[in-house]
């Protein structure tokens, strides 16, 4: 049996790796699939800490996280292609028509 | 394991989000069928909203009801917030029909993501759970994301789309981190279990529960653009179609704060010393970067964003003193504060047309001799803001520092005081390029009916608001 800080450590790294990626990383892409990761390993905590404390609450947020991950990517993907059909470029350095 | 029990479905406390939700999607639906003229589509969204209002008062005086196992409530503080949102929409969706035919924006989805955004804040307004909680800042962000992006030609909204996106998805994070912390120290998702819990002892100093608490703090903050998580704001509500700023300057806000007050004030009172430190010193941050910035800006849209930003290191008061008196004054500053939102916004847009929006400062000079009736709706709107007497921004900030007071925070009030001073500066700013500059050039101003029903509007609810507030507070009150 795996205790719960193991996976508690574990979706902290994932959510680190995650924030430090938004912050570092330029292309608007790949931001966002670190905001993904930090969604899953909110995910990974949520259903350790389901089966630490026997009940079911945190599997049905976490299903409610999937859902709404699912319909932010639908969003997303579709406001970035919106903007590379304006500008062909993803790189968000470049996205500086207002003061950022 | 106990098995799952369903919960017993309580339709009538629903009411006003299964009416919206059916009205979002005949509007959806009427889209195809009509042509390129979508004034039926803003008939059918005003008469959703209206049913809306109505029923929000399904459950009669038998509030507060909670249903849903004690995840959705009706009570006094989600019906106050109800009316503002509806009648916020409502406003948004008038300031968009004109601005919308004069700039090319012709599609129908635009007023059924208003209505689905009204949703929202209304699940976010009732919830008293975590879930709930999420759910209700995730239908509202991803429907402003699209509505930040509705222009799709044009590269600065688009631009305003991306950066709201980024950086709410990310604040989405952090909340998310941190309600799930919440969860594992206390073992429940659910608002009034966890407050008890918490006043039992059972729980009370673990690490990992305060960390959670800084990390919805984070998330929260950049829902409502609080310092230092306020950096999209300007952008976003320049870049944005200038009725889309508006309506998220105003009720997206205020449904944020409604949450951010019922998790804070209702959840985790027991807390209160810690997150009320972290919270004070976010919103004197808050107020004073909010002016300073302010004072720099040439354009008005950026100009009105810092100004909020330092607005919602008012509003954050209001959270921060956390008894009735709080909640009440955060019912009347949103309410007032939507009044003069709406206002300023429809004298911006009458200031615009067709390909030039006219939103730099030096475009308002002179204003005063050419038109001087909307110059004074204007003046009187910024000296709202500022909280002049007797206007509805003085009663707001007063109820606001009176609640502070009761529960001993004399400094943050002082502090508060001394920004309005400061935010004077720049409310007084626009005054002068209207009343004191020659002007640039020729107005040719769009003055379109409807617009200027909402500039009525609001100029009625700034003064009834600020020369008879007794009523609104009685209802926000009780």
């Amino acid at each position: 049996m795996v205790p719960l800080s193991h996976y508690l450590i574990l979706s902290a790294t994932l959510f680190s790796i995650g924030v430090l990626g938004v912050l570092i990383r330029r292309n608007a892409i790949v931001v966002f699939m670190c905001v993904e990761i930090m969604l899953n390993a909110v995910n990974i905590s949520l259903i350790a800490f389901d089966r630490h404390l026997n009940q079911h609450d945190g599997q049905i947020f976490s299903f409610m996280v999937m859902a709404v991950a699912a319909a932010e990517v639908s969003v997303g993907l579709a406001i970035i292609i919106a903007l590379f059909r304006n500008r062909p470029t993803v790189n968000l350095d470049e996205f500086n028509l207002m003061k950022w | 394991m106990e098995p799952i029990t369903a919960p017993i479905i309580d339709f009538t406390s629903l009411a006003p989000v299964l009416v919206l939700s059916v009205f979002a999607m005949m509007v959806l639906l009427v889209d195809l069928f009509i042509g390129r003229n979508k004034s039926v589509l803003v008939f059918i969204s005003l008469v959703g909203l209206l049913c809306a209002a109505v029923s929000a008062f399904a459950k009669g005086t038998e509030i507060p009801v909670s249903s849903f196992n004690g995840a959705y409530i009706v009570d006094r503080l989600s019906i106050f917030f109800t009316m503002i949102f509806c009648m916020s929409s409502a406003l948004a969706i008038l300031l968009a029909v004109e601005y919308n035919k004069r700039e090319g924006i012709r599609v129908g989805e635009y007023y059924s993501l208003i209505l689905f955004c009204t949703v929202g804040m209304i699940v976010l307004a009732s919830a008293t759970d975590l879930i709930m909680i999420f759910l209700g800042i995730e239908i509202v962000s991803i429907c402003l994301y699209v509505l930040a992006g509705i222009r799709r030609t044009d590269p600065k909204s688009n631009e305003a789309a991306l950066k709201y996106f980024l950086l709410g998805a990310f604040a989405t994070g952090f909340l998310l981190y941190g309600m799930t912390l919440l969860y594992g120290t206390t073992g429940s998702v659910k608002l009034a279990t966890i407050a008890q819990l918490l006043n039992s002892g059972e729980v009370l100093a673990q690490p990992l529960m305060l960390l959670g608490v800084v990390l919805l703090v984070i998330g929260f903050g950049f829902k409502v653009a609080a310092v230092p998580f306020h950096m999209w704001a300007p952008d976003v509500y320049q870049g944005a179609p200038t009725p889309v700023t508006a309506f998220m300057a105003v009720g997206p806000k205020a449904a944020a704060f409604a949450a951010f007050y019922r998790l804070f004030a209702e959840g985790i009172p027991e807390l209160a010393p810690t997150w009320q430190m972290t919270l004070s010193i976010v919103a004197v941050f808050s107020m004073f970067f909010g002016n300073l910035g302010a004072i720099m800006q040439t354009n008005i849209k950026r100009l009105l964003a810092f100004s909020s930003v330092s607005h919602v290191g008012y509003i954050l008061i209001a959270v921060i003193a956390k008894d009735t008196l709080g909640s009440a004054s955060l019912m009347f500053y949103m309410l007032s504060y939507a009044f003069m939102i709406f206002g300023i916004f429809g004298i911006i847009i009458i200031l615009g047309r067709k390909g030039h929006e006219n939103l730099e400062l030096e475009h308002y000079s002179g204003l005063g001799f050419k038109h001087p009736l909307l110059a004074l709706c204007m003046t009187m709107f910024m000296l709202s803001l500022g909280g002049m007497p007797p206007l509805a921004g003085f009663v707001a900030k007063f109820y606001i520092f009176q609640a502070a007071l009761n529960e001993g925070f004399l400094w943050l009030v002082i502090i508060a005081v001394l920004n309005s001073a400061i935010s004077f500066y720049y409310y007084l700013k626009v005054i002068v390029f209207m009343y004191m500059k020659e002007p640039i050039g020729e107005f040719k101003i769009s003055l379109t009916p409807i617009t200027l029903f909402v500039v009525a509007v609001g100029i009625i609810g700034t003064l009834e608001l600020g020369i008879f507030p007794g009523p609104i507070i009685f209802l926000a009150q009780y």
